[in-house]
């Protein structure tokens, strides 16, 4: 994510002819300072301190205060990840500016020289573009696969510098006493190619079952829309959409699967999005390049059949 | 016992088809559509459900707060109809062209006229305009933690245990309270209404603040204390050419399909 927000800020660097700055925070940063600048950063910023070996709002809150406070930055990027999630719009009130939470685009307005910041909003039904007019700096979260990073260039110079953390324990209200991963078997919804998304039609966690020998012999992943995931027939991680996870694979095949806007929001990016639902009028069929209508109960089986025929 | 305070928002229903979705874009606006009724945030109705959790388990008070216009009596006593014991609407032309921060401060603003409060629960975003800031902001004005998105939460000798979602899997979060928490549909369905809760409601008095009640200073409220701002607003074109695999029978278009995605 990091190197997406530096290819993306790059860009909008270069169009305002501003430098290009990055914030490290954590433990043993080591050389990730030199690996900023070498994505494209001018400047990289590096907090190494114990406390902030957990993400927690209030210690990285209070960091991220006093490097803004430093740096004066005009613009501040975050990814839409569980940590910018809950810091950028608490950081956004403490400096009393505004923040756009999920952009999927960023621009500078040729005018005003404004950062636009585009995000959908009502599930995904519209866009909205905002602006930050009179308060500084203008933040916003953009999500995942939203930005390119540049490619690696060693030659690159720039600057390391080291800030002190100079935090105080008792300021951190809350301790992360555990944290518990649930471990998905397989290629990661991420970084998968192809995925199989099953929705409410597949019925039950057997259903979804049937959709193991298709991924497999594509070599997909499987995803879920949100009931399978609230019903539990598969783990919430599963689970693509606004809330979920934003995937954008070459083939997207949706198995019984209405195609809500909240659903959509996740995977529109796919290049080919494949539909196999019994009701013509889903509005699936309105997102995909192929649907075939029909139960998946019927179609999924003979699909896959032909899919290791052609493959083996 | 704890005193709780559950923020819920009404909206159009986010689950509406999408084709009925319209927007004036010179307005920036979303247009009402015909046919589309009025629900509370889904998000909201999780938060009262965490709510009713902790009640259950050791008692407490629960407040809600909403603010808005044009409320459907019927929609928005939904929480007081699940087991919610007193409701507070706010509503005021003042808060009109509200951004995140102007909301959260006329929020945070009743709520400190509330008074007493060791947990506030929020959505993790409203369904409307999906912002997700709202609970952190009322946090922060306040100067308290806030945890987001939690799908768990326990009150254990006056601490508060939250389970929050990250990327693959959950964290384990203690803090003391007060504590505001935003919560996601990981958390589980919300409980439905009962009959005698939905009378209970019916019959309940909600009083309804503006502006001067909440003692908020007018600069800091609606278009005029905005932040953010709508520059554009459209609805992204979609191409919409999708090609129905055909076939003599369901399996026979499985097939077709397999051959039309092995060409490309
Ligand atoms: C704020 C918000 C955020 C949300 N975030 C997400 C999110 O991140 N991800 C997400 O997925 N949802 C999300 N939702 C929920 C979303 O609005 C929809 O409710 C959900 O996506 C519907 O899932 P579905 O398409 O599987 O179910 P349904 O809409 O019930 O569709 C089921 C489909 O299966 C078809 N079908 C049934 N049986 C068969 C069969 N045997 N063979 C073939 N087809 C069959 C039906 O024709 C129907 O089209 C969110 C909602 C809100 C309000
Ligand atoms: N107008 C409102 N009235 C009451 N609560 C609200 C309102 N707007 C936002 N909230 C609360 O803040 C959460 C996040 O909203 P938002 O930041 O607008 O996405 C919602 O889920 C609600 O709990």
């Amino acid at each position: 994510m990091t190197l997406e927000l530096l290819g993306g800020g790059r860009k909008l660097a270069d169009k305002l002819g501003e430098e290009l700055s990055v914030v490290l925070m954590g433990v043993s940063l080591g050389d990730l300072g030199k690996e900023a600048i070498a994505f494209g950063a001018d400047k990289a910023y590096i907090v190494d301190d114990a406390l902030l070996k957990d993400y927690q709002t209030d210690a990285y809150v209070a960091v991220m205060e006093k490097v803004v406070k430093q740096v004066s930055p005009s613009i501040l990027l975050f990814g839409t990840t569980s940590m910018g999630r809950d810091l950028a719009p608490r950081l956004a009130f403490r400096l009393d500016t505004a923040v756009s939470m999920d952009c999927v685009e960023l621009d500078i307005d040729p005018d005003s020289k404004l950062l636009l910041q585009t995000r959908p909003v009502y599930g995904g039904n519209a866009r909205a573009v905002y602006i930050c007019e009179n308060t500084r700096p203008q933040m916003a979260a953009v999500r995942a696969k939203a930005l390119d990073p540049l490619e690696r260039d060693d030659a690159r110079k720039g600057e390391v510098t080291s800030i002190e953390a100079g935090l105080d324990p008792s300021i951190i209200r809350t301790k992360v006493v555990d944290t518990v991963k649930e471990e998905v078997t397989g290629i990661k919804l991420e970084d998968a190619d192809i995925i199989v998304t099953g929705g409410r039609g597949i019925g039950g966690a057997e259903g979804f079952q049937e959709l193991e020998p298709l991924a497999k012999a594509l070599g997909a992943a499987i995803g879920a829309t949100r009931p399978p995931c609230d019903n539990g027939w598969v783990p919430a991680s599963l689970q693509v959409g606004l809330t979920g996870k934003i995937v954008s694979p070459t083939l997207y095949i949706a198995v019984a699967l209405s195609g809500s806007s909240q659903h959509i929001a996740g995977c529109s990016g796919s290049k080919n999005i494949v539909a196999i639902n019994k009701d013509p009028e889903a509005n699936i069929f309105k997102e995909a390049r192929f649907g075939v209508v029909g139960d998946y109960k019927k179609v999924l089986p003979a699909f896959t059949e032909k899919v290791k025929e052609l493959l083996g | 016992m704890p005193n709780m305070i559950v923020c819920v928002k009404q909206i159009a229903d986010p689950e509406a088809p999408p084709g009925s979705f319209k927007v004036d874009e010179a307005a920036k606006q979303v247009l009402p559509a015909a046919g589309v009724s009025q629900v509370v945030s889904p998000f909201d109705e999780q938060a009262v459900e965490a709510a009713l959790r902790i009640k259950d388990a050791q008692g407490g008070k629960i407040t809600v707060l909403s603010l808005g216009k044009n409320f459907v009596m019927d929609v928005i006593k939904k929480p007081l109809s699940m087991g919610a014991d007193e409701m507070i609407l706010l509503q005021d032309p003042a808060f009109e062209g509200s951004d995140s921060h102007t909301t959260a401060y006329a929020l945070a603003m009743a709520i400190k006229k509330v008074g007493e409060y060791d947990l506030i629960f929020c959505g993790r975003q409203a369904a409307d305009w999906d912002a997700g800031q709202v609970g952190s902001g009322i946090a922060e004005i306040l100067g308290i933690p806030a945890i987001t998105p939690a799908k768990n939460v326990e009150l254990v000798n006056g601490n508060v245990k939250v389970e929050r979602v990250v990327t693959d899997g959950y964290e384990v979060i203690e803090a003391s309270t007060p504590l505001l928490i935003m919560v996601s549909n990981e958390l589980g369905e919300p409980r439905y209404p009962k009959l005698k809760g939905i009378m209970a409601a019916a019959k309940k008095e909600v009083p309804t603040w503006n502006a001067q009640d909440i003692g908020a200073d007018a600069a800091k409220l609606g278009a005029g204390g905005a932040r953010a701002k709508v520059h554009k607003l459209f609805i992204p074109v979609k191409e919409g050419k999708c090609e129905i695999i055909e076939g003599e029978n369901p399996e026979d278009a499985a097939v077709n399909l397999a051959l039309k995605l092995r060409e490309r």
